[in-house]
């Protein structure tokens, strides 16, 4: 056995994504990112099924496995009870494990997600934050956001929320306490390490690509990731 | 087909939905952008119908954008989902309830998992204990807030103050479902009506008055797709699919979108703004768009709240037209009010899209 397809297998939701794949083309029937992006999840079940080592590092380093929108309409589906999207979160973790990750456009975006889902999650205890999401990052909101962003804290009161206040209710802050557990929790189950390898492999490749990044939110390969697309 | 055998195959299509005494554990997307949807769904269950719901102060997000943008490990995941699991077992309560699609199909997905690798959930329990020094019984019943809506429609029906009903021809409203893809799709057999037959809305709409309208892209995913949404340089991904289903349903004119999943209303009611600035098409009547709402803003009209304390102002797309659809008077001069009264100014008003 391969010894890339010996780590996926490791994975629970490659075993229960992937049992035995007739490469009959259903997941790419229904599947929205196969009708957007060049992308046919048909193909990746059967890349991986080969065990392959080559063709399985290619995949890991390749755009293709970032296409994805994890919808799992393949799941209900598959003829063969086969999840192509548990598959491709497999691929993708295991590509943040080996550093693989780095090597593609799609996936140097990890580096967004994680100063802003992730680091929302560990050190607010949410993965949205009210306060990060202003229209200049996303501007489809359209002006009832600037409206909320300005006055958010007497709209929030409208709606009945407890923003930042203590006890139970909406956007409630979290006590200091639970979040010590979050970050306990973090640090035991592989997401602090992987944290820091997505900084790490980004300042490496800021550097290479002679883009500056820096600790802040807002920076050029911040930028240069969040918004590049070479339709490739 | 005879009624018996109809019955006895529908039966497959069900679940089980708890009762009473739900440990209410909240969404991260309705949170910020649809608060009121969660504070109207606490009211309709304790005020409305005498129901006890527990919020635990110390629950945080389950983690699922974080793991469906492959940022968060399973194994991180799965011990969050466990340390919820704890808060409910320590406050004495066995019917989780979560208020958002993506957490019903994750707690579901773990719960699945443990059954299938027994292994994994020891592993898990051990980091919890390790941890947090927390230990947790699996829930009695997992149900998704929609679905404690759905078992109480029809006593929302026996309350209602308007019907789905337009008021001045006497005709049902037509509306358009979307329940969201981890309803269902993931694990069919953990939705009402499965993956597909989906009636979890379709069943509240029936009771409420109105008339369901079936379209060619009913099932399509609304477009988040986490990542494909987050990062600027690949929204492209996401307008696509809002578009697709906009296009399929509006030939049959339908008053109303209703939505189940948290992300579903957010992305059917602000690409609609995004694609009339970008292509100047709108979907609606006369300019506008079609109004999108979730299952509680559905249920509080029906029940005559205050359209401004369910949080209809802060949705881009106008819900006026559905308004004076039913015959719900409102008072457009408090639609911008603070809790005091405060006037916090009007939203600029997009010329690509007309709004109220």
């Amino acid at each position: 056995m391969s010894r890339l397809f010996e780590k996926l297998q490791k994975d629970v939701r490659l075993q229960e994504g992937l049992k035995s794949c007739i490469n009959c083309g259903t997941c790419t029937a229904i599947c929205p990112a196969a009708e957007f992006y060049d992308y046919d999840p048909r193909v990746i079940a059967e890349k991986v099924q080969s065990k392959n080592d080559t063709v399985i590092e290619d995949l890991l380093k390749s755009e293709t496995i970032w296409y994805c929108g994890e919808c799992m309409s393949c799941k209900t589906r598959c003829p063969r009870g086969n999840t192509p999207g548990l598959i491709i979160m497999a691929l993708r973790s295991l590509s943040q494990d080996l550093g693989y990750f780095i090597e593609s456009e799609k996936g140097r975006q990890q580096l967004f997600v994680k100063r802003t889902v992730g680091d929302w999650l560990l050190n607010h205890g949410y993965c949205l934050y009210l306060e990060g999401m202003g229209t200049d990052l996303f501007p489809e909101q359209g002006p009832i956001w600037d409206w909320w962003q300005e006055n958010y804290r007497d709209v929030m009161d409208r709606m009945g929320a407890n923003y930042q206040g203590e006890g139970p209710g909406i956007l409630r802050k979290i006590p200091d306490e639970t979040m010590a557990e979050v970050r306990k929790i973090f640090d035991m189950t592989g997401a602090t390490e992987r944290f820091e390898k997505i900084e790490e492999l980004s300042m490496q490749k800021s550097k290479e690509l002679n883009i500056e990044m820096t600790q802040e939110l807002h920076n050029d390969y911040m930028h240069h990731v969040f918004t590049h697309n070479s339709h490739e | 087909m005879l009624q018996e055998g109809k019955k006895a195959l529908w039966k497959e299509y069900q679940k089980e939905i708890a009762d009473d005494r739900y440990f209410y554990v909240r969404s991260c997307v309705r949170q910020n952008f649809f608060p009121a949807s969660e504070t109207t769904f606490l009211r309709i269950l304790t005020e409305e119908l005498g129901k006890s719901v527990y919020e635990h102060p110390h629950h945080t997000s389950c983690s699922g954008v974080g793991y469906h943008s492959d940022v968060i490990p399973f194994e991180t995941t799965m011990t969050m989902v466990a340390r919820q699991f704890a808060l409910m077992t320590e406050s004495g309560f066995m019917n989780f309830v979560p208020s958002c699609i993506t957490s019903f199909g994750l707690y579901t997905e773990v719960l699945e998992t443990w059954h299938h690798f027994p292994e994994v959930e020891a592993r898990i329990r051990e980091t919890l204990r390790k941890a947090t020094g927390r230990e947790f019984e699996k829930p009695a019943n997992l149900a998704h807030a929609s679905d404690i809506i759905y078992k109480l429609r029809n006593e929302i029906a026996d309350r209602a103050k308007y019907k789905l009903v337009n008021h001045n021809t006497g005709q049902p409203l037509r509306g358009v479902e979307h329940i969201g893809c981890h309803y269902a799709k993931m694990f069919p057999h953990k939705g009402v009506g499965g993956a597909e037959y989906p009636y979890v809305l379709v069943g509240m709409i029936e009771s409420w008055g109105g008339e369901v309208v079936d379209y060619p892209e009913r099932r399509h995913c609304c477009g988040f797709g986490f990542r494909q949404y987050l990062v600027k340089a690949n929204r492209g991904y996401s307008v696509a699919s809002s578009k697709k289903k906009f296009e399929s349903m509006a030939p049959y004119k339908p008053d109303f979108i209703l939505t189940n999943c948290p992300g579903c209303p957010y992305f059917l009611d602000r690409w609609q703004y995004a694609i009339a600035e970008m292509e100047g098409t709108t979907y609606g009547e006369d300019g506008m768009g079609i109004p999108v709402l979730t299952y509680e803003e559905l249920a509080g009209l029906v029940l005559g709240y205050d359209p401004w304390d369910l949080g209809l102002q802060v949705h881009q797309v106008s819900v006026e037209p559905l308004l004076d659809k039913m015959g719900i008077p409102y008072n457009s001069s408090k639609k911008y009010l603070g809790k005091n009264g405060k006037f916090l100014g009007v939203p600029f008003k997009p010329a690509a899209i007309k709004v109220c």
